[in-house]
């Protein structure tokens, strides 16, 4: 008997899902856009793995899951703060490695002190049609399948060419972030001066019912004025709206592709990641920087990201 | 009237027409998405129309804010030969059943039979304003006043696919099951966002949508066929359904 080449599941939650750089072009027909919570860790695995950065990859949330390698060879990079397991020995994670049929791969549970989300990438991919364009899963919709126990993760390889087994420099490493960088808007004539200043001189903490749609955040009430009599408008993950109730939300890679409320500011794509990282409870704040940084600190990001591909591709 | 920009942070920017639900004003919005395809400007990742506004997303290290807002400004100024004409769908629904759960309090509370809100509910042509929220849910304007209900108070945790409803001065084609705390009146066994068809989506901003009372076994007849891949909804000035 022959069996499917790639990881087969014997442990896995809900919460671990395949997700790529996220889908674009349906937004306009209600499809979210769904894509990893930190696309920057996303983006390390591929490149640890020696995919390209946008490639598919298992997201995990706090929660872990069991695999048995059922291709001959598998090359994969795990790039998160939960603990690995090989066989049961512990392996440094942020690394990539080579596995052979029958071994065991565990990805542990963590408590998310130093990060929530990982991801698992592996060499050539995993041998899934993409929809709609991407390999986004998006539960709420439908796209995207809930893997299962006794199923197997196919990959495209059987045996994975040769790689090179590396560890990620320190410097790269994502770590939560304590503070979050944001521009203001678009509806800032919803907001007085002073609930504005409360948006950048509150300590946050992110509520517990907090999920890929939406993180809400407790630690001060914002009023805005005339809150409800808004025309439903296109929203962008990173928004941070403000319901009637006055506790602010900033919206995730699921969350729907319109809304009504308005939005105080807009936290930079390079910080939505670092975001995601932070578990329930714990406490940042919001630092108001303008759009012309927000795309220097973008363009940093891309540039050490292609220099660690390319150093990479020397080694 | 000239639209106003705002940046969203460093990688979209919102152009708002005026403030307002009015076919004109939406029409304005299309014709600026279709110019914005037509002209595929560098950069360009994604637009999203609503009522009175568009979300262009874009990317900030091909282009910049300046130069997208001033690709928007001037497509905003143009004609609107670049928009396309919009269909007309009329679309089955049966009212009342299983999920009509709504349609005895909304007759009672406007003081109609159940037949006076079906009739009246039919009687519409509506406008696509809007196709969002999930998969294809598209919202709808044009009903009847007779009919303006408020949202419940409590949404419920998740209506059917295909339920048809109506809040406030709107009406709404849900597309998969979703929370909603809209008001119930029947549902269509047609699905507006179908993955497994050529075509997954067909309703569209800019259509027009009228509805006809099916009876409960005409919608299994329908039903089926929609499972067999075949489009209930039909495509009122061609007359055709199907694929």
């Amino acid at each position: 008997m022959t069996e499917a080449p790639g990881l087969k599941i014997h442990k896995i939650t809900p919460l671990c899902q395949l997700q790529d750089l996220g889908r674009s072009g349906y937004q306009r027909f209600g499809v979210s856009r769904s894509g990893a919570m930190d696309p920057y860790s996303l983006r390390l695995a591929n490149i640890l793995a020696g995919n390209p950065q946008g490639t598919a990859c298992l997201e995990f949330a706090l929660a872990g899951a069991v695999f048995e390698v059922t291709a001959r060879r598998l090359h994969f990079a795990f790039v998160g703060d939960f603990p690995v397991l090989i066989n049961e020995e512990p392996f440094p994670n942020n690394a990539s490695y080579t596995l052979a049929r029958g071994e065991r791969l565990e990805i542990c549970a963590t408590d998310g002190k130093r990060g929530t989300h990982g991801y698992l990438a592996v060499l050539g991919g995993f041998a899934v049609e993409p929809e709609l364009r991407s390999c986004a899963t998006h539960l709420r919709s439908g796209i995207g399948g809930r893997a299962s126990r006794g199923a197997t993760l196919i990959t495209n390889h059987d045996e994975a060419p040769l790689a090179v087994e590396r560890q990620l420099p320190e410097t790269l490493v994502p770590r939560p972030a304590k503070t979050i960088r944001a521009v203001p808007g678009p509806q800032t004539e919803y907001f007085s001066a002073d609930e504005t200043r409360k948006l950048f001189h509150t300590t946050w903490r992110i509520a517990a019912s907090s999920d890929r749609m939406g993180y809400r955040l407790d630690g001060a009430q914002i009023q805005a004025q005339d809150a409800g009599s808004m025309i439903s408008e296109p929203v962008s993950p990173g928004s941070i709206q403000v319901p009637a109730s006055g506790q602010p939300i900033v919206l995730m890679p699921d969350c729907g592709t319109v809304g009504g409320y308005p939005k105080i500011a807009t936290v930079i794509s390079t910080d939505r990641g670092r975001m995601a990282q932070l578990r329930p409870g714990s406490e940042f704040e919001i630092e108001r920087i303008n759009a012309a940084q927000a795309v220097e600190l973008l363009r940093s990001e891309y540039e050490s990201l292609a220099a660690f591909q390319i150093n990479g591709c020397i080694n | 009237m000239a639209p106003s920009l705002k940046p969203i942070a460093e990688s979209a920017i919102l152009v708002e027409f005026e403030n307002r639900i009015a076919p004109e004003v939406n029409d304005q919005v299309l014709a600026l998405l279709a110019a914005l395809e037509a002209a595929n400007p560098k950069g360009l990742i994604e637009a999203v129309p609503a009522y009175r506004t568009l979300l262009a997303y874009f990317d900030p290290l091909q282009t910049d804010y300046p130069t997208m807002a001033e690709t928007l400004r001037s497509l905003s100024t143009g004609s609107e030969s670049h928009r396309r004409q919009g269909t007309r769908w009329e679309i089955p629904v049966w009212y009342g059943g299983p999920a009509g759960l709504d349609l005895e309090a909304v007759a009672k509370r406007h003081g109609l039979s159940e037949e006076e809100v079906i009739k009246i509910h039919t009687g519409a042509i509506y406008r696509v304003y809007l196709v969002g929220f999930a998969p294809g849910w598209a919202f709808l304007g044009g009903l009847d006043e007779r009919l303006h209900t408020p949202r419940l108070d409590t949404p419920r945790a998740e209506v059917p696919a295909g339920a048809i409803s109506i809040a406030g001065q709107q009406g709404l084609v849900c597309g998969p099951a979703m929370p909603s705390g809209w008001n119930l009146l029947g549902q269509t066994p047609e699905r507006t966002w179908a993955p497994e068809r050529k075509e997954p989506f067909f309703i569209e901003p800019g259509d027009e949508v009228t509805f006809r009372p099916v009876d409960e076994t005409e919608f299994k007849e329908l039903s089926k066929r929609v499972a067999a891949g075949q489009r209930a909804a039909t495509n009122v000035r061609t007359g055709r359904s199907g694929l």
